[in-house]
This record gives structure tokens, sequence and C-alpha cells, in this order.
């Protein structure tokens, strides 16, 4: 392959996958929950779609995917909120349920195959055909989508019911203050974002015209590297600049990883190296801050045996 | 306005912790009082304000406000029609939104999806003004930015944007420097009486307890050895204060931030 058609497919798989970075956006960011059930959700999402799209309705597997995405977020929500269920242990119950959900929306299947199946893509495809722009339909109905979803957020965030949301991962108690229920606008909140992984997962599978049980495994930490390194790009700022630096991080993080398939590193690799880029750059401002008084003791421990200070006797009590 | 009929509240019933902290306690505010209550460490002072505005349900007794029975509706609810001012300035706003997003939650007027307007910002700038702090020219800037002082200056103002049947203020300038609480004081004052507010006040400084408002509650164990009114608070002095506090409670009154103050 080409490094040209290398570097459109890592910009298509980054446009698709920076659905689910804008997700977390919403839930990490915004909400401050890190929630746990976007690999079952993007799942969802991508079966959902696929089923959906097989029976011969192309646009209602995005209505339906995104639909239950916001079911499943609605489920994760309700625990973490209704049901004393910690939040992260909400994430991964849902998680771990999907996975039967998954299997039994694909009919006792994990893999569905969707070479011959009308979907949006093949839509645009047909649509785009003959025009300068052929063959990019992948990469269009990907910059559609973000688009669309940055500017969905951007206003969003900005209506009183955005504020509030926004409030809520900042400082639940004001909420309450402010005579607004922190549930009410935790539940809306993941409703949202699920639904925005579900439609991640929708596209990514019918971009790739086939679905399989693992296809959101580790979503989450992939997105969460995005996300960490959209914001070590574009920094704090506005809404849009912030959300717009999601996309940005889920890009770089996309070209990353096909550069470094092209260098020979397995594919399987994918996952491993996500996880080291959440931790460095979870860790990283963590010992940035810390280093000061790291190196204090480190001065002290080395400077300790020499400038003990002697005793003068009776002089204080210490 | 504020009725309270023999509430109740015991932390951690059943272990070895277990702390009766308000003890059959009622009390009856007048519209437009302002009411400051002093007490010892651990008097349930904080507890009193914490069971009006629902920060958790009294195990017995009722509370209305203004005729409405609100002993068992959630605190979010009350929020309606209470104002609320911590110690800590940090509880009263979300740091991460800027200046307008904060009182425009508190503003809370238009539905969900109504987003800040010109007239708003107005409406807020006209409101900081008087602040005298400059915060009506830093409206997009973060809360987390501001001082202590200019946060719980903010909070007030959020708190009395819309006025409240009744505002809570639980020491809310005991976490800020001398100068900073004054000016949060004076604010208060203005705040109150411009908008005839009723109001309950904690702090532990006995001789501002004498001098705001128009009554004083003494309170002990959680229950209130002390209401004070009228020509016989206006005579008192804060000597005469620790006096009535040792024969009623049997004990010299004990709060070490009070005798830090006084």
């Amino acid at each position: 392959m080409d490094i040209v058609s290398l570097l459109q497919t890592a910009f298509e798989l980054g446009l698709i996958s920076g659905l689910t970075v804008l997700a977390l956006f919403l839930s990490y960011t915004m909400l401050n929950i890190c929630d746990l059930s976007t690999d079952g959700c993007f799942t969802l999402g991508a079966s959902v779609g696929a089923v959906v799209a097989i029976s011969g309705h192309p646009y209602l597997s995005i209505a339906a995917a995104m639909g239950a995405g916001m079911l499943s977020g609605l489920v994760t929500a309700f625990l973490q909120t209704k049901m004393g269920i910690n939040s992260l242990l909400a994430g991964i119950i849902v998680n771990t349920g999907l996975y039967s959900i998954n299997i039994a929306v694909m009919g006792n299947s994990s893999l569905l195959n969707m070479n011959k199946t009308e979907t949006v893509f093949t839509k645009m495809k047909d649509a785009l055909s003959g025009t300068f722009l052929s063959g990019q339909g992948k990469l269009i109905i990907g910059l559609i989508a973000v688009a669309a979803v940055v500017i969905f957020l951007v206003v969003f965030l900005k209506t009183r019911l955005g504020l509030a949301i926004r409030a809520t991962g900042d400082n639940p108690d004001m909420v309450k203050a402010s005579s607004i229920n922190p549930v009410f606008t935790t539940i809306v909140g993941l409703c949202i974002s699920n639904a925005i992984t579900g439609l991640s997962g929708c596209l990514l599978a019918q971009a790739q015209k086939s679905v399989n049980i693992d296809i959101g495994q580790g979503i989450v930490t992939i997105s969460l590297a995005s996300l960490l390194i959209g914001r070590a790009f574009m920094g704090k700022g506005s809404i849009l600049k912030r959300a717009v630096g999601a996309v940005v991080g889920a890009l770089a993080f996309r070209l990353v990883y096909t550069v470094a398939l092209r260098f020979n590193l397995p594919a399987y690799m994918l996952k491993l190296v996500s996880a080291i880029i959440v931790i460095i750059a979870i860790a990283g401002p963590y010992f940035k801050n810390r280093l000061p008084e790291l190196r204090r003791q480190f001065a002290h421990r080395k400077g300790q045996a020499v400038t003990e200070p002697e005793d003068k006797g009776g002089k204080g009590d210490a | 306005m504020l009725k309270i009929f023999n509430i109740s509240k015991t932390f951690n019933p059943g272990s070895v912790n277990e702390k009766l902290a308000i003890d059959d306690l009622s009390l009856q505010v007048a519209p437009g009082d302002f009411i400051t209550i002093i007490g010892a460490n651990g008097a349930g002072k904080s507890t009193l304000l914490n069971a009006v505005s629902g920060s958790f349900y009294t195990d017995r007794g009722s509370i209305f406000l203004d005729g409405k029975d609100i002993t068992m509706v959630p605190s979010h609810k009350r929020a309606r029609d209470i104002g609320r001012l911590f110690q800590d300035p940090m509880l009263g706003t979300a740091p991460g939104m800027t200046i307008e997003e904060n009182m425009a939650l508190a503003a809370g007027h238009g539905g969900w999806l109504s987003r800040l307007s010109h007239s708003d910002r107005e409406r807020f700038r006209a409101a900081l003004k008087p602040l005298d702090m400059g915060l009506e020219d830093r409206l997009t800037q973060p809360v987390g930015l501001l001082s202590g002082g200019q946060r719980q200056a903010l909070t007030l103002m959020m708190a009395t944007i819309n006025p409240p049947k009744i505002l809570l203020l639980d020491e809310h300038t005991a976490a800020l420097d001398p100068k900073a609480a004054e000016k949060v004081i004076h604010l208060t004052e203005s705040i109150v009486k411009e908008n005839g507010l009723t109001c309950l006040m904690v702090t532990h400084n006995m001789q501002s307890a004498l001098d705001l408002g128009n009554r004083t509650i003494m309170m002990d164990r959680g229950r209130i050895i002390l209401d004070i009114s009228g020509e016989k608070r206006e005579k008192m002095t804060v000597e005469d204060l620790l006096r009535a506090f040792k024969e009623e409670a049997g004990r010299a009154l004990n709060n070490d931030r009070m005798l830090l103050d006084s």
C-alpha cells in the first residue's frame, strides 16, 4: 500500500473513532465520569447498526445504533445514580452485560458480514461515482459526522442544560444549590455520550463492512489516549477548541499508529501502545507537579548524613 | 416564614460514633428576621442549617417554609426557596466555568435549551457592579481564577439574584482574610436589607452575633438554650452572653475560634 492511501485510511479511521473521543470529551472531561461501558456500547452500536442495515435500512441503522447507545447510557447512569453502584463499577457491569446482548443482537453469532449490504457508505459511494470526489466517501461521511457532533456539542454545552452538565462534573453541590438535580444531568449526559459512542461503532462497522464481537475491545483506552493527546496539543480554552482538540488527538493517534505499522510494529500492539499513552498522559502531569517535592526528597536523603543538626543541648525542646 | 417543630437528628445511630446532633428542636422564624446563631463546637449549628436546606432528612419532627411542608422535600427542590453559603468559598461555585456561566445557572430562568443572552449579561454586570471587585469586567473568566473573597461575594450574589425566601449563612466569612470578611459582611447586610430577606447566620464571632440582625439564638448539644431579641438583646454584651451560656449550659462556653477572636 502506498503512503497516500495509508494516510487516507488513518484519516478515515481517525475521524470515525474520533466520534468516540468526542463522547468521552462529554462524559470524561465535562461530566467527570470515566464511562467504562464504552467498549460494550461501541460494539452495541456496531451490531445494532449492522443488523438494521442488513435488514435493508441503511439510514435507519444510524438512528437505531444511536438509540441503542442511548439506552445503554441510560442503564449505566441509572445504576450509578439510583442504585448506589460506584460509577466505575456500573460501567464495568454494563460492559459485561452488553457482551451477551451484542451476541444476541447479531443473532447468536459473534461475526456479521456486510459485504453485500447497502449502507450509508455504499450510498455515498454511488452518489459520488463519476464526480471528482469519487472514492472519498468514507472521508466525507467521517467529516460530516464529526462536524455534526462538534457543532452539536459546542451549541449544547452552552445551553442551560449543557451548563448544568458541565457544573455537575465541576461542583455537584453548586448544581443542587441552583435547584437542578445532578442525577438528572448525569443521566442526560451519559445518554448523549453513549449515543455518540453508538454512532461511532455503527460507522466503523459499516466502513469496514463487518462487525465482530471484539470490535469495541479497548476502545475506551484508545479514545482516552486520543483525548489526552488532543488536550496536550490544544490545551485549555473554549469548548470549540477543546472539542476540535479531541478530534485532532484521535487523528494524531491513528497517524502515529499507522506509521508504527509501517515500521513493522505488529497490529496487535495497538492496545499496549494506547495503554502506555494513557499512563504517560495521566501520570506525566502528576509527576511534573510532584517534581519539586521529589527533588527535595532526593537532596534531603543524599545530604542527610552530613547535615544532620547537632544537639545543642538545652536550647530548644526539639 | 420558617417553622421548625420538634426536629431530631442522630448521626451514625447504633455505632460507637452515635451522636445526637439535633435534639427535639423547635424554632419559629418571622418574615424579615435576621437571626444570628452561636454556640460551642459541635453544638449543632451547622446541622440545623443542613436540616433546613435538606442535606439530610430529620429523624423526627417537621419543617415548614412559608406555609409549605418541606420536611421530606429533596434539597435541590428546596434550593428554589433557600439560598445558602458555606464557610468554604470553593463550595458555592464551579471553578472550571466562567463567571457568567456560573451566574446563568444560579439565575435559572429560561428553558433547558436557552442560552445566555445579551440582556442576561447586562443583568449580571449590573448585579456584580455593587461588589466593587471588578468582576463585572471579567464575566468570561473562569471562576477558579478568583480569590476566596471574590468567590464568596460571587456566591452571595448568585444565592440572592433570585431573592430566596430564606438565606442560610454558615460562617460564610470565617475562611476569608479580615478585610475580605468585612467586605462580605457589609455586602450581606445590604443585600439582606435591600431584598428584605429572612436570614439565619451561624457565626463564631460573638460581637458580630450581637451587632448583626435582630435576634440571636445560642445552641448547645443540639438544643436552643437562649433566644434573645429586642431590648434585652440590645443591652447585651459579649460578657453577658458568655455568662448566660454558663448559666444555661452549666459549663463554660468552649469554642476555640470564638476565644481566639474575642
